[in-house]
């Protein structure tokens, strides 16, 4: 095991009353890296970040934090979940959201230190959030609630942020600012990041490695290691292409083939 | 049957006039409830038997009718809810909750007001909990008519309401007016509530309008299953909690029955209750033919209750 | 109109109000209006049956709307949790119904449990409402940003190992014991008028959600008092004046909230999120 794995997966297996939703997956993510989970929808991914977040039981093999077995809501986990939905109706800042970050699991009504305050000026800054600190979490628009919900997550400093599809319904600038940002911010807090994402064309530039999730099983690795012909194809059973063009990557099965997975993934890089 | 019907059960007038109001009511709060509990409004279908209720009471006191007084507040009520926002889940909860609280406030003024003008005794307890048993016939047609006007609209709106229940993008991409239907939709909720609130009183509205229909969203898969079965469920709860209340003035040496809203609720609860039990989920998602046989049999004992009663 | 038994109304008042507008800031947060309103409506059938085999009306309303609050914490998890609200609040209204028609005298009672008769509560009737009432702000005090955090994202409240249906079911217990308090003095529509009306209207006013917690609770009292006041004047009920002046409270603040978006339309406060679909 490489010293600086913050998160390793070894053999997870889940079944959902007798079904496989993840079959012997394994792999590492390291710190200071940019891990992407890239899978199509139902793939699983979000159960795995279930399992690793303590929130989903695994039938089969071990998933460790910074070395230990995981516990729930241990503060070495970050976590950003897919769909928040904020009702602009709800007075909170951007601020006061960020700020819930240290002490959201603390009992009673203690008040936050001038350190604190700084800390979380601190971490506006850094994601690019000082400009809308003041205004009400509800009515920004999704890119901005993102850059929120990462720094809710960074500030109690953990060592592993999980993101969960958090390119999902935005526009194509704000996909790539948000992906810079967490390029950004594994390298400054030495933070391992694993995201979830459908396509993986936006992530290419960052990626340090990939996990390729299809069925329930993984292959992982460098993403040059891993998207290439030999290995999706034995990853989904049958023969795929991967097509490099203008720096982008189209994963395309044979015609005639009836996958679901596929279709829906050239389809989105096609467009 | 001596034994399950007490004496006089057919030939009582009221017993009469008690099944048909209840069975219209269980129809149309069926009909309508399903689409309630889809949309997540059933606090609004509530609200509105309370706001109903005050709008009751307020035509008690100034002497109008009191269909208008119920018909009107909950229409009234309705339209000031559409207003304040019902686009957003937790908006909707607000608006909900504001006119519902102006609605009891009123509410406390005219029956204060009640009861300051005349002493009439059980004017509270009737306007709550109204009774099924002591409908007044005259009121019949007009709970028909509104009936048959609530069934029309919900045809009318079916598709487009369904549709942007699901999912409003879809809907609105489709060219649906989502704001118009939902609050046509109201309306039409306001009216099938004040109905049955007049007729059977204001808790059974609310049990009827949710209970069959959050049952039958467990059992079955499609929409129009689901409406036939809160049908069934809710005429077959009625009538048999109106039977057990009648039989219940023998069951106690005192003679003091309980009323037919314990009884219709218990059956609503005992419905919903065994509808969670998960071998019954499981042996209804499995056997759709069979649950048409269910059904199937529950409208045969319905009709033959019907034919029985007249 | 300050001496002698108006002294307690203005005490029970204010009571009341502090609670209202604390627990009513997080029913409206968490969007619990529902039970908030079926809670102390439903409860108030264990006050009939408490007087039935005479017990303390007290004793029944707590059992009530504890066992609803358990009722909708347990069974709304799985499946609709309006719909099971609304089954609960049947229910006990349907229990309420058969035990009322077991007894004789019931009339002026319903009116007070509903509508409440804060006018006449005496000194006896405070003493359990102010113990009630220090229990249930501590909770909130205690449970303050537990709630918060598990209303705006349940999920990442579970990541952080709190677990929001233990979040949610303790709310809801506290609802029922502040609902258990208030019933008695000021009736069960009168608290839910309470902890909407003010704590809505509060948050029009502030951003950040002490100052709107701290202005919730200010409103509640404004009205209450005022309601109090105008009741003894005009010997109108007081749950009247509270509806009317909790809705204007709101209606304030939603015209206030609006001049305010209209004055700084370039930072707009409400700008729709990114709608999805954009591939």
């Amino acid at each position: 095991m490489n010293e600086r794995a913050v998160l390793e997966v070894e053999k997870v297996s889940v079944s959902f009353s007798g079904r496989k939703i993840l079959d012997d997956v394994s792999f590492e993510v390291r710190r200071g890296e940019f891990t992407g989970l890239i899978g199509s929808n139902g793939v699983g991914k979000t159960t795995l970040l279930r399992a690793i977040l303590g929130l989903q039981r695994i039938d089969a093999g071990e998933i460790r934090v910074t070395g230990a077995p995981h516990r729930r809501g241990a503060r070495s986990l970050g976590y950003v979940p897919q769909k928040v939905i904020l009702d602009p109706d709800v007075p909170m800042r951007a601020r006061d959201f960020v700020a819930l970050g240290l002490d959201a699991e603390r009992y009673g009504f203690t008040r936050r230190t001038k350190e604190q305050h700084a800390l979380v000026e601190q971490m506006l800054v850094n994601v690019d959030a000082s400009e809308f600190a003041d205004r009400r979490v509800g009515g920004l628009s999704g890119g901005e609630q993102q850059r929120v919900l990462i720094a809710h997550a960074l500030i109690s400093q953990p060592e592993l942020l999980l993101l969960d599809e958090p390119l999902a319904n935005l526009d194509p600038a704000s996909v790539q600012e948000i992906v810079a940002l967490l390029h950004r911010v594994a390298g400054e807090y030495q933070v391992g990041v694993l995201l979830s994402a459908h396509e993986m064309n936006a992530l290419l530039p960052v990626m340090d490695r990939i996990v390729y999730l299809t069925d329930g099983r993984a292959a992982s690795g460098t993403t040059e290691e891993v998207v290439r012909s030999e290995v999706l194809s034995k990853l989904y059973g049958h023969h795929v292409d991967v097509i490099k063009l203008h720096g982008r990557v189209f994963v395309v099965a044979e015609p005639g083939r009836d996958n679901k997975d596929i279709a829906e993934h050239s389809n989105l890089t096609v467009s | 049957m001596r034994f399950l019907f007490e004496p006089g059960f057919f030939s009582s007038a009221p017993v009469r006039t008690a099944l048909v109001i209840g069975a219209l009511a269980a129809v149309i709060s069926a009909v309508v409830g399903v689409a309630t509990v889809v949309r997540g409004q059933s606090f609004a279908g509530h609200a509105l038997t309370d706001v109903a209720t005050a709008g009751g009471s307020g035509a008690f006191f100034t002497g109008i009718s009191p269909l208008v007084g119920f018909i009107g507040a909950g229409v009234f009520g309705a339209g000031a809810m559409d207003v304040i926002g019902m686009e957003r889940l937790r908006s909707r909860d607000i608006a909900t909750g504001i006119v519902l609280s102006v609605a009891t406030g009123f509410a406390a003024l005219f029956l204060f007001l009640d009861a300051s003008k005349s002493a009439t005794t059980g004017a509270t307890q009737q306007i709550l909990f109204g009774s099924i048993f002591t409908v007044n016939s005259s009121i019949v047609p007009f709970v028909i008519g509104l009936s048959v006007l609530t069934l029309i609209v919900m045809g009318l709106i079916y598709r487009p309401l369904l549709l942007s229940s699901l999912s409003g993008e879809l809907a609105s991409a489709r060219g649906i007016k989502l704001r118009r239907v939902g609050l046509l939709f109201m309306l039409t909720l306001a009216i099938a509530v004040g109905v049955s609130s007049i007729a059977i009183g204001s808790v059974l509205s609310t049990a009827l309008l949710i209970g069959p229909a959050a049952t039958s969203l467990r059992l079955t898969t499609n929409m129009r299953n689901a409406i036939s079965v809160s049908i069934a469920l809710g005429v077959v709860a009625t009538w048999l909690g109106v039977l057990l209340a009648y039989d219940s003035y023998y069951w106690f040496p005192s003679s003091r029955g309980l009323p037919v809203s314990f009884f219709i609720v218990a059956l609503i609860l005992l419905a919903y209750v065994v509808s969670g039990v998960p071998a019954i989920r499981r042996f209804a998602a499995q056997s759709a033919p069979g649950r048409r046989h269910m059904q199937l049999a529950s409208r045969s004992v319905v009709a033959k209750r019907a034919s029985e009663a007249t | 109109m300050f001496a002698g038994f108006m002294a307690n109304a203005w005490l029970a008042g204010t009571i009341v109000a502090i609670v209202a507008g604390v627990v009513g800031f997080f029913v409206v947060l968490r969007g619990a209006a529902f039970p908030a309103h079926a809670i102390p409506n439903g409860a108030f059938a264990g006050a009939a049956g408490a007087n039935l085999i005479g017990l303390n009306p007290l004793v029944g309303l707590g059992v009530f709307s504890l066992a609803a609050a358990l009722g909708i914490g347990t069974l709304g998890r799985r499946g609709r949790s309006d719909a099971v609200t609304a089954l609960a609040l049947v229910t006990m209204l349907a229990l309420g119904a058969a035990l009322l028609s077991q007894s004789t005298e019931y009339e002026p009672q319903i009116f007070s449990l509903l509508f409440g008769e804060i006018l006449g509560v005496s000194t006896s009737q405070i003493i359990p409402v102010a113990i009630l009432a220090v229990v249930c702000v501590t909770a909130i005090g205690l449970l303050y940003r537990r709630l918060l955090l598990t209303s705006l994202a349940p999920e990442i409240a579970a990541a952080r190992g709190v677990r929001p249906q233990v979040v949610d079911t303790m709310f809801l217990i506290v609802l029922a014991c502040s609902t258990t308090m208030t019933v008695p003095v000021v009736g069960a529509f009168l608290i839910f008028t309470l902890m909407i009306g003010p704590p809505a209207a509060a948050r029009c006013f502030s951003d950040r959600p002490g100052p709107a917690l701290g202005g919730s609770v200010v409103i509640a009292l404004l009205t209450l008092w005022a309601a109090i006041a105008c009741s003894y004047q005009t010997n109108w009920p007081v749950g009247f004046y509270v509806g009317v002046f909790s809705a204007t409270w709101y209606g304030v603040g939603r015209a206030y909230l609006a001049s305010r978006r209209g004055r700084d339309a370039t930072t707009s406060l409400v700008r729709a999120p990114t709608a999805s679909g954009s591939l």
